[in-house]
């Protein structure tokens, strides 16, 4: 079964991190990706930009604005999806994610029919 | 027998069972459960003309194949194992599904680990095992939970498409899983017995059926034993806990009304879960019950070795209850005023509104002689009370202290 793990962060936690730290983060983060690709389930990843750099076109398009859909403290920082057979192997893989310590791991299942 | 006795008999003993086999293919309960209910719908129509040799196998077979025909043509779900093809009438009339197990192996288990799984709200956990493991009604379940049933079925039908969309695998937990999901289960039994502690309905005894089938599939599990225990001591006192519609405290109970056999059965389960050597929160409420019940050989209450089982739970399962239960018991074994002691000891927000606490309270207070102040935390406990029987014994106790009161 398809999963995606959307994670979420208050950029304000990484507003004082030093350089060095947030260094180490994305060696975290590049190697628990690393470790899905070797385990063979890794489907499609990214890491995005933080809110401030989202456009936002809603109403057919006639609208485009600047900024995200909704302001929350939480935003969506990147995704992951990956294919694994159930729920708990999800959860699994979900604790080891380096979002899940500074920040939550949302799952969700895939409605995409096979 | 009858066929609807037969039926009835048929579905108690198999629901969860055939549920379990029935969902654990397709990861759908309600697919599962509609299944079912279509084949005890085919049953009612076909068994008084043929009974089948093997009804269990017939309910296994006929939803199965109902089953197959919507994967077939619904190519979205899929078969995750195979069901076993069973000829009803072949097999012998011995043989029932709970009887062959290499065939079917239990998966009532499985489901319910499902039912308990920390992807599904914790306050369904209950409800869901109640209706699928046991089979009971959204009625039955609603009213235990003073909750509508139309909203209780809601509440069931979400968790149940949760479970399918989600992806939760019918499948024992992993090693590193298995401790907090087993107390997830535990917590989820444990729910259905405390609704009910009263007697007035029939969880309990369904929440003794649950935890002794848990105990079957996890024979060593000392807390799975624990519980066991401890349900099977409270339902021993079921007959002597309320007298002429006024509840009677465990310590004045009249012993000739206790369930001797059961509670010999209760202290089976304690001695196989101390045999394992690890402590937990359900071992420990059963070894305080088990100090109550040897009041039947020795004839006395050990007080001292109470507190301090109550003070060991406490320890572990810091709950209001726990620390009120420890209170109580030093007032016995130390004196009135160490028990106010402990009392005091509880964040007072917390103590002033849970019933037992003020009802211990006023016991203590009329034991050192504080006429008013015991009359005040009676008043206090009775407004806090809505068992009919709790509320009559509250008031006794209070009526008593008229004649000291100036």
């Amino acid at each position: 079964m398809r999963y995606t793990f959307l994670t979420y962060s208050r950029p304000e936690d990484f507003a004082n991190v030093p350089p060095e730290e947030l260094g180490k983060l994305k060696g975290l983060f590049g190697a628990y990706i690393g470790s899905l690709k070797e385990a063979g389930i890794l489907v499609a990843t990214d890491w995005l930009q933080p809110v401030s750099s989202a456009t936002t076109v809603s109403d057919g398009g006639n609208r485009i604005q600047d900024g995200p859909f909704a302001e929350s403290k939480e935003t969506l920082s990147g995704y992951m999806t990956i294919e694994v057979p159930d729920l708990d192997v999800a959860i699994n893989w979900a604790k080891k994610c380096p979002m899940a310590k500074y920040g939550a791991v949302e799952i969700r299942p895939t409605a995409m029919e096979a | 027998m009858t066929i609807d006795a037969r039926m009835t008999d048929v579905v108690r003993a198999s629901y969860g069972r055939l549920l379990a086999i029935l969902s654990s293919r397709t990861g759908d309960i309600l697919l599962a459960e509609d299944a079912l209910s279509d084949a005890f719908a085919k049953a009612l129509i076909h068994w008084p003309k043929d009974m089948p040799k093997n009804p269990e196998a017939w309910l296994l077979t006929v939803p199965r194949n109902r089953l197959m025909d919507i994967v077939r043509r619904d190519k979205r779900i899929e078969f995750r194992n195979e069901i076993p093809e069973i000829d009803a009438n072949a097999m012998s009339e011995t043989v029932t599904l709970s009887k062959d197990e290499a065939f079917f192996p239990d998966e009532r288990l499985k489901l319910m680990f499902v039912c308990a799984h920390p992807a599904i709200d914790a306050k369904i956990h209950t409800p869901l095992m109640l209706q699928t493991v046991l089979g009971l009604g959204v009625e039955v379940i609603g009213q235990a939970f003073l909750i509508p049933h139309q909203t209780m079925a809601k509440r069931l039908v979400r968790a149940k498409r949760k479970i399918k969309d989600s992806g939760v695998a019918f499948q024992l937990p992993c090693q590193q899983d298995l401790q907090p999901r087993v107390s997830a289960v535990l917590e989820a039994i444990y729910g259905a017995f405390s609704r009910d502690w009263l007697g007035a309905g029939a969880l309990a005894e369904e929440s003794l059926y649950l935890v002794s089938l848990l105990a079957e599939l996890m024979p060593n599990d000392p807390e799975v034993l624990g519980l066991g225990a401890l349900i099977m001591y409270t339902l021993s006192r079921e007959e002597a806990r309320v007298h002429e519609g006024v509840f009677v405290p465990l310590e004045e109970q009249d012993i000739s009304k206790w369930d001797t056999d059961l509670i010999l059965t209760a202290r089976r389960y304690l001695e196989r879960a101390q045999a394992q050597g690890v402590f937990g929160r359900f071992q420990l409420e059963a070894a305080i019950q088990a100090v109550h019940a040897d009041r039947v050989s020795t004839g006395e209450i050990n007080w001292e070795a109470l507190a301090q089982l109550h003070l060991g739970l406490s320890r572990i399962a810091p709950t209001i209850g726990a620390n009120v239960g420890y209170a109580a018991a030093l007032g016995k074994a130390m004196g009135p005023k160490a028990g106010l002691d402990a009392l005091c000891a509880i964040d007072e927000k917390v103590r002033s509104s849970f019933a037992p606490a003020e009802a211990t309270r006023a016991y203590l207070l009329s034991e050192v002689e504080q006429w008013q102040m015991a009359a005040d935390a009676y008043d206090k406990a009775i407004c806090l009370t809505v068992e009919p029987p709790l509320i009559e014994y509250l008031q006794a106790k209070r009526a008593a202290l008229g004649p000291k009161l100036a």
